[in-house]
């Protein structure tokens, strides 16, 4: 066990902390949350001048424009930007974090070379099709059905729950293409450009009075065949390799946020309950960070993040939901304004245990796939 | 930065647990703590750890597989005591003017360490005045002894040396606590696997797998906090260790307890069994929860490092 950082990470840290310093004073005030046009401009702008600054990608090749850096090396940034309270990915969360290493590994050299550089650029936006009115939890039960029709599919059906499907320019989509095959086996993964005609775009409003995600319609829509990532019918693997994406650093940025609500939290909590309540939650918070530590290391080491990425989604979000409800006691009807940080917070991360998986259905994943457990009938998980 | 164990820990960490299942097995651990068992203990090297050039994270390793075998025995006592007083060492921290104390161990102790604020003392187990045991311990094997009144003994360190342990005490006894909470998961899983309702296996329901999941993700949680406290131990520029170790002592006594307590529910009747060893998990648990300070007093500790307005 050694939880030094490397020289090199080191030498990382004070760079990046220095350009940090020098470049976020020059960026504008960021846009209200549903001033859409702002969003995108403001969360691109942002990636745009990682990538100038050899910042984005921290672990992308260097061909299209990565970094080529070590797992360390992304926690380091991902450590010092949220400690300068630097823009978070935002719009670009797709791109960089599911689409973007999806096709790193499963891409053709020619989707390699033609979707990853503007992705981390800042100049294409991403959207996750996966969801559907009918499978959520039950993914694979998905239905939007994909017929080849010469070089193109033919897409028909609707997707759910599409974070940022008004501001982008593609969406990772996950089709049926075999409707006799079991349901794992025949589903493919599609690039689906947003601007094809017959796809219909309507957002949603959230708990928030915002709208973060849309319903999108697809009405024989021709995806051209080059557009397939991976096999025909070989989507459920891939779609499993883009939720691995999500494990590892996923949280990083959440968890450092969590402690510094701790720490704003704790100038105000002066009831003795109240305070050795938040004294639980930062011991719980850095923990988190600990085991974070831990499979950042052992994907340095191994190639591939442990089992932790599993757990700390679940203790996450679950720990950070009860952070949110103290916060609520602690303002008490100073609570009633949605417009306070805290409060829309905690209204926000009421979707921590629903998005990428219900804490259920973690649950499910650890207990089967890590403890052995037999599953129970009739019921296919992930 | 290598939060895994290294080849180093891993072999100490298969050494000690080879230890525990052919020397320790559920059978002799129930019958307690004896001086045959504290030899063999201290001829693998479990108390002398520190003298012997290994580290807080090392230790970390070695006291979890104990707990995960529920080993019993004043062995973190025995292992902070080390290069200070021989034999076997059973400890106790008293704040203030208490009218009586419980010691454990009493009568397989050469000597008992008293911690109090100030200072580090020793009093030689004969220069206790007879005590009386209690009739039903908690932890059944874990015997307790009232004591009346302490000899004044000699002082072997000052408040330096009690900083020093109450840290290093909490890191370990976190340790054990981990494996508790380690061995009464794999002790429900095993059950859940086996035991048959409704015509399927229990760990088949999601009530049940549910209870199981949280387990381990207790056990991962604090073991990462006990392991990121050992480490801050061994190089104190790794960040603030008080923090470090409060966190991890609270998070593995929760998770220990917690852990007790759900692997008696997945058992059920059972469960509520004295023959099934599920209810000695939690009973230590409880036990090693109210050394080195408790669950509150940490959680308390945190929050006054916090930022105050
Ligand atoms: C903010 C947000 C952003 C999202 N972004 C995207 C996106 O960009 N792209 C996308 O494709 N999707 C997205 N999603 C969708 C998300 O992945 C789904 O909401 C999630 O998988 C749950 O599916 P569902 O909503 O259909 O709920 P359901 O599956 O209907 O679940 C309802 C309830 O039943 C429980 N349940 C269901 N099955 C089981 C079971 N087998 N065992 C135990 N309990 C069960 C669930 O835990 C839940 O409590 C987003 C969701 C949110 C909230």
């Amino acid at each position: 066990m050694d939880l030094r950082y490397s020289e090199s990470d080191e030498a990382f840290r004070a760079e990046l902390r220095e350009w940090l310093a020098r470049t976020l004073p020059q960026l504008d005030a960021p846009p209200a949350r549903d001033d859409w046009d702002g969003r995108r401009r403001y969360d691109t702008d942002w990636q745009r001048r990682l990538h100038d600054a050899g910042y984005a990608g921290i672990n992308w090749p260097l061909a299209y424009g990565g970094r080529e850096a070590s797992p360390t090396e992304q926690l380091v940034f991902l450590e010092e930007t949220t400690r300068a309270r630097a823009p978070y990915v935002g719009v670009n969360f797709v791109g960089t974090l599911h689409a973007g290493p999806t096709i790193l590994t499963e891409g053709t050299e020619e989707q390699k070379a033609r979707y990853l550089p503007p992705i981390l650029r800042g100049e294409e936006v991403w959207c996750q099709g996966f969801s559907e009115p009918g499978a959520g939890s039950d993914l694979a039960s998905l239905r939007t059905r994909a017929v080849r029709e010469g070089d193109h599919y033919v897409v028909n059906g609707q997707k759910i729950w599409c974070s940022f499907g008004h501001v982008a320019q593609f969406g990772e989509l996950i089709v049926r293409t075999d409707p006799d095959a079991p349901k794992h086996r025949g589903i493919s993964w599609l690039i689906l450009p947003m601007d094809l005609p017959g796809i219909e775009v309507r957002p949603i409003e959230t708990v928030l009075g915002s709208s973060e995600f849309c319903e999108v319609f697809l009405d024989d829509v021709r995806v051209p065949v080059e557009n397939l990532v991976g096999a025909e019918n070989d989507g459920w693997r891939i779609t499993q390799v883009t939720f691995s994406f999500e494990r590892g650093t996923a949280f990083v940025s959440e968890l450092m946020d969590s402690r510094r609500v701790i720490d704003d939290l704790s100038t105000v909590v002066r009831d003795p309950g109240q305070r050795r309540e938040l004294g639980h939650l930062a011991a719980e918070f850095d923990a988190l960070w600990a085991l974070t530590k831990r499979n950042v290391s052992q994907a340095a080491h191994r190639g591939a993040p442990g089992n932790g990425g599993l757990m700390i989604k679940l203790a996450y979000s679950e720990a950070r939901q009860r952070l949110g409800d103290l916060s609520l006691r602690v303002l008490d009807r100073g609570a009633l304004d949605l417009g306070r940080e805290m409060v829309e917070e905690r209204v926000r991360t009421l979707n921590l245990t629903i998005a990428a998986g219900t804490s259920q259905i973690q649950r499910n994943i650890i207990s089967e796939r890590l403890l052995g457990l037999p599953r129970e009938p009739q019921v296919q998980i992930a | 930065m290598n939060f895994d164990l290294s080849p180093d820990q891993e072999a100490l960490r298969d050494g000690i647990r080879s230890l525990c299942e052919g020397r320790f097995p559920m059978k002799r651990v129930r019958n307690g703590f004896d001086h045959e068992m504290f030899g063999e203990l201290a001829d693998a090297g479990v108390f002398s750890l520190r003298a012997d050039g290994f580290g807080a994270a090392d230790a970390a390793v070695v006291f979890e597989e104990l707990g995960r075998a529920i080993v019993p025995g004043p062995l973190v006592w025995s292992y902070l005591a080390h290069s200070h007083v021989d034999g076997v060492v059973g400890g106790l921290e008293v704040a203030g003017r208490e009218p009586t104390w419980l010691v454990e161990h009493y009568e397989h102790l050469d000597s008992l360490v008293v911690v109090d604020d100030d200072a580090v003392l020793v009093v030689a187990q004969r220069a206790i005045e007879p005590a009386a045991p209690i009739e039903r311990p908690l932890d059944p094997l874990t015997p307790v002894h009232r004591v009346d009144g302490l000899p004044a003994g000699e002082q072997i360190g000052d408040r330096e040396l009690v900083a020093s342990w109450r840290r290093e005490g909490a890191v370990v006894s976190g340790a054990f606590l981990i494996g508790i909470a380690q061995g009464a998961a794999e002790l429900a899983v095993a059950y859940a696997k086996e035991r048959r309702q409704f015509d399927r296996p229990i760990g088949s329901f999601q009530a049940v797998k549910h209870l199981l999941a949280d387990m381990v993700v207790r056990a991962e949680v604090a073991r990462s906090a006990v392991h990121a406290a050992a480490c801050t131990l061994d190089d104190l520029e790794l960040g603030d260790v008080e923090r470090a170790v409060a966190g991890a002592k609270l998070l593995a006594g929760e998770a220990a307890v917690a852990n007790g307590k759900t692997c008696i529910q997945v058992h059920g009747g059972m469960g509520f069994t004295w023959e099934v060893d599920a209810h000695l998990f939690l009973k230590r648990a409880w036990l090693l929860d109210t050394v080195f300070g408790a669950a509150d007093h940490h959680a308390d500790a945190v929050a006054k490092m916090l930022p105050q307005s």
